[in-house]
């Protein structure tokens, strides 16, 4: 029985097994490889999407949680890619593999949705599910405060 | 006739062309690599396989590293753009295929990508590309216009006659321009007419695709037919196979292979989950082999024990020994470091379609050239049958130029006959690492009257990389061992360093900074010793040693006057300093640190001073500081791999843990412009960071950290 689910605003019928973890849904059945596989246990955030506008990890999130509500990922965080979060991104020049960042990006816009100048503390809050092994962790936090600066309609 | 082909990999890696970012991941398969005169392609002007020029005066750049995160899709573009002084906006970079003729570092000769070795081995040679096409679009222009050629001069992406105000945009100098022979030795701009390179404010290419999910890595490589496999592996490093029933996993839906390789069982399938879960329905008995009772107290006591016999001697000058013995006060001190896997973000994987006569390979690879060979080896089909296309690589740090990875993919399309992406998962790629070499080291020395070093005597022990990869003999001394020992640079007149071989065949590899990572923590914690046992300041006492060694000094006393060395500092904070030479490159940190009640180590700060030669960007060069230093920091307050029963004990972030974002210390980079030749970037910014740290620790509770990582419970209060 295929998996009703509404990503990035187009509904979806995901054929994949109840206990598949949304991230393999996502990635191989959805196609959308923006949304990354690190650890599968939930350690290190690489695989932040959006459940009904929480961050959640996908890695150990089965498909079937996700049936009837809405999942975002980093491709449909805005749909010209301006998200105040992916212009900071690039002005503080923050990936360096890049690996991480959708994941970073995805808690980011969380903690922004939530609260919209959030402090340092906040931000070690929000983001310390995220591993960042190029140790990029003082341009994120650049970037965030950034994003935070350019404020009007940051969108979701 | 030289002719070259572009073969897009568009249909095969859909979503891979990244075009709003000016980067593009193609191919373009020389048919004859032999020549490079300029090409006859119409309408294109590609004077040599570095670059080439379109019509629309678009110029694509061929990058041979891999982004691994350094950002060579951006500083090599950056290099040939300044001397061709392209238009910046015109700028599109590809990754060049595995193609040693075309593409091999011109310093080790092969196309494998290690030792931070981007800019400082290519750089005199893409200027020279760069400048070469510059100077026939000027022979070009000033043959179109009838005007002798010292009359012309360029701007970026036009050439300009000013006597007579007129331009030619270099795209309309493509054909004529073709015609033209290449000059074999162009003048190159001197630094002053730079107007790129060394210069702030350039964005990397790669970024908005790392920002928006269209970055295509390894791990997200499609390919049509392509099936998906997990390989189980003996958890111990010699064993193998005994015995296998695959029946229940081939009973899992998806799954529609299980095939033997040579690093285990592949199950094969149409997800990654049934994968999964067919690997998991596996029943394979094991050979253990001859490492199954290995433990990590047993190669720490064998090595002990070795430390007793005398080495190879690394370094001799004076005589140490004697020196020991002549009535100074003597300090020892015996170090040690564990074992460190690279835990690169993106877990080890690849792509492979072996065919009849062709294999295609897509990896995250540091070493295209090798896979080339490696897959046409597997799959017995001539090196230039196979393609090689580089994607984007979600960290490297030494471990994927590893062969193992693509062996597997290789060897399971082959076994499946159909492309086929191997994926690791965490777990793997922590258990079947490649690992930083875990060692033992003994230190002698012996202060004068005046607390000055009179001797220095080292003895390293353990096991040799290369000599392990059968890329030096053995019986001789592996220069990735005794590197950053070796060649201190402290000023001491008898000076011995030996190096005492122990392997006992736990995979080692190339982790950041290699010996260096190490060797700089034994050496400049051991020096921090000497000097406050001749009670000194530690920033004095190396200076008053480094009298042979500028280059070292100049970034010790930037990174001192950059930390406020000496100045007063909130309370229960202390600085610590250090000072490496690695990858061409020379670096010096100072932690400010504190240690709290339960002794936990928190880093407020580091300076770093980095003398990189010249620093092509310097944003980049700050980018691999702020990273050099987390990594680095990782490791001394975490990193740990041990082993019990021959397997690897540590098996996922849980327990061999990463720094985060809340325990990073800012990283504040000074660049010191030496104008000396170009360094690397990638490994410098290890080395001193972990001795900065502990030798703040030491000031702050008199606890001198001997072994890493460091144990908390040793500074608790």
């Amino acid at each position: 029985m295929a998996i009703p689910v509404t990503i990035n605003g187009t509904q979806q019928q995901l054929d994949v097994p109840d206990e598949m973890p949304l991230l393999w849904a996502i990635r191989e059945a959805a196609g959308l490889t923006g949304t990354k596989y690190a650890c599968g246990i939930a350690q290190c955030g690489a695989c932040t999407v959006h459940l009904d506008g929480q961050p959640v990890r996908a890695c150990v999130t089965p498909t079937s949680a996700a049936r009837g509500r809405r999942v975002t990922t980093i491709e449909g965080l805005d749909p010209k890619g301006e998200h105040p979060l992916q212009k900071a991104w690039v002005e503080a020049q923050v990936p360096q593999c890049g690996y991480c960042q959708s994941g970073q990006i995805m808690s980011a816009a969380a903690l922004l949705a939530a609260k919209p100048n959030p402090t340092d503390a906040d931000i070690d809050s929000a983001l310390a599910g995220n591993i960042c092994r190029c140790g990029t962790y003082q341009r994120i936090r650049a970037a965030i405060h950034k994003a935070a600066a350019m404020k009007p309609g940051a969108t979701r | 006739m030289n002719r070259a082909i572009t073969l897009t990999r568009r249909a095969l890696l859909k979503g891979s062309v990244a075009l709003g970012a000016g980067l593009v991941i193609g191919f373009r398969l020389p048919l004859d690599a032999a020549a490079q005169p300029a090409q006859a392609t119409p309408g294109v002007f590609a004077p040599n396989q570095w670059l080439r020029i379109d019509r629309d005066g678009i110029v694509t750049i061929t990058n041979s590293v891999p982004e691994m995160g350094q950002g060579a899709m951006t500083a090599t573009p950056m290099i040939i753009a300044d001397e061709l002084d392209a238009d910046w906006s015109k700028i599109r970079t590809e990754q060049a295929p595995a193609n040693p003729k075309l593409y091999a570092n011109p310093v080790t000769g092969n196309q494998a990508y290690g030792g931070s070795r981007g800019v400082r081995d290519h750089l005199e040679m893409w200027r020279k590309a760069g400048a070469a096409a510059r100077q026939m679009l000027k022979q070009a222009a000033a043959q179109e216009w009838n005007v002798p050629e010292s009359e012309v001069e360029t701007e970026p992406g036009v050439v300009i006659h000013r006597p007579s105000g007129r331009r030619l945009m270099y795209g309309q100098l493509v054909d004529r321009a073709s015609q033209l022979p290449v000059p074999q030795n162009p003048t190159l701009k001197t630094k002053d007419q730079f107007r790129y390179i060394g210069k702030e404010g350039i964005a990397r290419l790669d970024i908005p695709v790392k920002t928006d999910g269209r970055a295509i890595y390894g791990m997200d490589v499609k390919v049509p037919g392509m099936l998906i496999a997990s390989i189980e592996r003996c958890p111990v490093f010699s064993g193998k196979v005994q015995s296998l029933d695959a029946t229940a996993a081939k009973a899992v839906p998806g799954v529609k292979h299980v095939v033997q390789v040579s690093n285990g069982v592949a199950v094969v399938a149409t997800s990654f989950w049934s994968a999964l879960q067919g690997r998991r329905a596996l029943k394979v008995t094991w050979d253990e082999g001859a490492m199954a009772a290995l433990t990590s107290a047993a190669i720490s006591k064998q090595y002990e024990a070795m430390s007793k016999q005398p080495g190879q001697v690394a370094r001799n000058e004076g005589n140490a020994e004697q020196a020991l013995g002549a009535g100074g006060k003597v300090v020892e001190a015996v170090y040690q470091v564990p074992f460190l896997e690279h835990a690169c973000m993106e877990p080890m994987n690849a792509t492979a379609h072996v065919m009849p006569n062709s294999v295609t390979l897509w990896a995250p690879t540091q070493n295209p050239g090798g896979h080339q060979a490696l897959a046409a080896k597997i799959a017995g089909v001539p090196v230039e049958r196979v393609e090689v296309v580089t994607t984007l690589l979600g960290g490297g740090f030494g471990r994927r130029g590893e062969p193992d990875f693509v062996t597997d993919a290789v060897e399971t399309s082959k076994a499946v006959g159909a492309p086929v992406k191997v994926i690791w998962t965490r777990e793997d790629d922590i258990q079947h690492g490649f690992y930083r070499p875990a060692t033992y080291n003994v230190f002698r020395a012996a202060l004068d009257a005046n607390g000055q070093p009179v001797a220095w005597w080292n003895r390293i022990v353990g096991p040799g990389i290369l000599i392990q990869k059968g890329r030096a003999p053995k019986g001789t001394i592996d220069p990735a061992a005794v590197e950053g020992a070796r060649n201190h640079p402290y000023d001491i007149a008898n000076i011995r360093v030996e190096w005492v071989e122990k392997d006992f065949g736990v995979p080692v590899g190339f982790w950041r900074s290699v010996g260096s990572s190490q060797n700089a923590f034994i050496t400049e914690s051991f020096v921090d010793e000497l000097a406050h046992a001749a009670g000194k300041d530690p920033y004095e006492y190396r200076r008053a040693l480094l009298g042979k060694a500028p280059r070292h000094l100049a970034v010790l006393d930037a990174a001192a006057k950059g930390a406020g060395w000496g100045t007063p500092l909130p309370a229960g904070r202390a600085r610590g300093i250090a000072v490496a030479f690695s990858y061409g490159s020379y670096a010096a940190h100072v932690a400010e640190v504190s240690v709290a009640p339960d002794g936990g180590v928190r880093v407020h700060r580091f300076v770093c001073a980095i003398d990189c030669g010249i620093a092509v960007n310097p944003d980049q060069v700050r980018s691999q500081m702020e990273g050099g230093a987390i990594y680095a920091l990782t490791a001394a307050l975490y990193g740990k791999i041990t082993l019990d029963k021959g397997r690897v004990q540590q098996s996922n972030f849980h327990d061999y843990p990463m720094l985060r974002i809340g325990e990073a210390p800012t990283v504040e980079t000074i660049i010191v412009d030496s104008g000396q030749a170009p360094g690397g970037l990638g490994e410098p910014g290890v080395p001193p960071v972990a001795p900065a740290v502990t030798n703040a620790i030491f000031v702050l509770t008199g606890k001198r950290i001997r072994t890493l990582p460091i144990d908390k419970d040793l500074l608790k209060r």
